[in-house]
């Protein structure tokens, strides 16, 4: 690719991360409904690991994985940062176990209240 | 009114967010300024090579060179599993069988047990290879569950006995500590390497990595296949 | 250019089902858009050369977060804006 639409690839990518991550940040501050913030969340979670990994990319970069295909070029290429991609990897699996004991926090409270509107949850006490 | 205010907070928190990153740059070395300061990626890539032979950079640093970190992240795991099945508590004779409104059609019964062993099989390529190609013991474990996931969706009375899951997580989980463990055997450290490495792109290299990343494959599966069992049998209400 | 095309198309792509996701009425519909967030966000991954995230996103953010999340829809409300009260106030009226 040239070089200006390398320089504009750089508004692309982290202009869309950054977007992602404020419009799940908008449907946890303006939502109602409880499974919409749930959503909400696990946007925020993948606009985060793409602004993450995109940190990490060189140009002309390659796969930081030793194989006889990269030893035939002898090493020409520079490797990706793999640091970043180990961070990552954890932070996919734990969001996951986040996502998943909110939504038996939703079900649990659904049993009790017969509603989901944060409106009504908090005017019920008992 | 609210609404406004919102999104004025956002495009102020996204303008500083923006000024930052943009700055910094997309695909370039960001230390090529200065040629004193080393980046630590440069030395982690040189182990991996020259030290521990194993081909997958990310597999050595997740297992290796950030191994507590990982034991971390399967204890999160475990505990969200378990915080998880306490919520759901049901009484014993509450929680029935499966309850569907219509079953599945001849041709997902028919596919579903054709394509199970070949799932199987590759995820447990995925996780034994893992040292060798991109993948591991997550990717792995996740691949297997989501078989188990098919074959509970297409049958109903099909079931996986929950004591065993236990069994499997439970050993699985003993055997990455007590390899831990055995680190300290010449002088080492916790998860240390201590048997040997061969050569580069042979399935025998790197040690302990690739008994770690199996353990932790087999954990995995077992985990998310009784999460999945245990979210399938709540008993849901009709509602139009 | 015809790849920065391609590139530009596929993040317009992302951004479009998130902005579905989250201004739907119907759950069912933007739980499925979540889905397909996690599965141009695995491509996108591929295309920054990192194969072991585009892996483990593809298998966690596609189909485990879509059963978890259609589990709860099944235990709870399909519509967003409804409840089970008002149905028991006009049956208990109407007796």
């Amino acid at each position: 690719m040239d070089n200006t639409y390398f320089e504009m690839l750089t508004y692309v990518v982290y202009g869309s991360a950054i977007l992602l991550m404020l419009i799940g940040l908008y449907a946890v501050l303006v939502k109602k409904s409880l499974l919409k913030i749930v959503i909400g969340l696990s946007i925020i979670d993948s606009g985060l690991h793409l602004l993450i990994v995109a940190l990490g990319y060189l140009k002309n970069g390659t796969a930081p994985i030793f194989s006889q295909g990269f030893f035939d070029l002898a090493g020409s290429k520079p490797m990706v940062d793999p640091l970043l991609q180990a961070l990552v990897l954890t932070a996919i699996v734990i969001g996951f176990g986040v996502t998943a004991v909110a939504l038996s926090l939703v079900i649990r409270l659904w049993r009790h209240h017969h509603t989901l509107s944060i409106d009504e949850i908090k005017n019920l006490k008992w | 009114m609210k609404k406004i205010l919102v999104i004025v907070l956002l495009a102020v928190v996204g303008y500083f967010l923006a000024d930052v990153f943009i700055n910094m740059g997309f695909g370039n070395s960001k230390f090529i300024q200065n040629a004193e300061i080393k980046p630590v990626k440069d030395d982690y890539l040189q182990k991996t090579k020259d030290d521990l032979k194993v081909s997958n950079t990310v597999t050595s640093i997740v297992v290796n060179f950030r191994g507590f970190d990982t034991l971390g992240e399967v204890t999160v795991l475990f505990l969200s599993v378990t915080a998880l099945g306490s919520i759901l508590y049901r009484r014993r004779h509450h929680a029935g069988d499966r309850s569907v409104l219509f079953s599945a059609s001849s041709i997902v019964t028919a596919g579903s047990k054709l394509i199970f062993p070949p799932i199987i099989l590759l995820g447990a390529y995925v996780f034994i290879h893992g040292h060798l190609s991109p993948g591991g013991g997550f990717q792995g474990g996740v691949i297997i569950a989501t078989g188990y996931l098919l074959m509970l969706l297409a049958y109903e009375n099909y079931t996986v006995s929950h004591k065993s899951l236990t069994i499997v997580e439970s050993m699985a989980g003993i055997t990455f500590v007590i390899i831990g463990l055995m680190g300290f055997m010449n002088g080492g450290t916790f998860l240390q390497n201590f048997l040997p490495t061969g050569t580069l792109n042979d399935l025998f290299s790197g040690g302990v990595i690739a008994i770690i990343y199996i353990a932790v494959g087999f954990k995995v599966a077992a985990e998310l296949t009784g999460v999945i069992y245990t979210v399938l049998n709540e008993k849901g209400e009709q509602h139009g | 250019m015809i790849y920065f095309i391609f590139i530009v198309v596929i993040f317009l792509l992302m951004l479009a089902a998130a902005i579905y996701a989250i201004t739907q009425k119907d759950l069912l519909y933007a739980v499925i858009a979540t889905g397909i967030i996690s599965l141009i966000l695995s491509v996108v991954f591929y295309i920054l050369q990192a194969p072991d995230v585009a892996l483990t996103e593809a298998a966690i953010g596609v189909a485990l977060t879509t059963i978890v999340f259609i589990i709860t829809i099944r235990n709870t409300v399909r519509m967003e804006d409804e409840s089970d009260k008002d149905n028991n106030n006009l049956k208990s009226a109407a007796k």
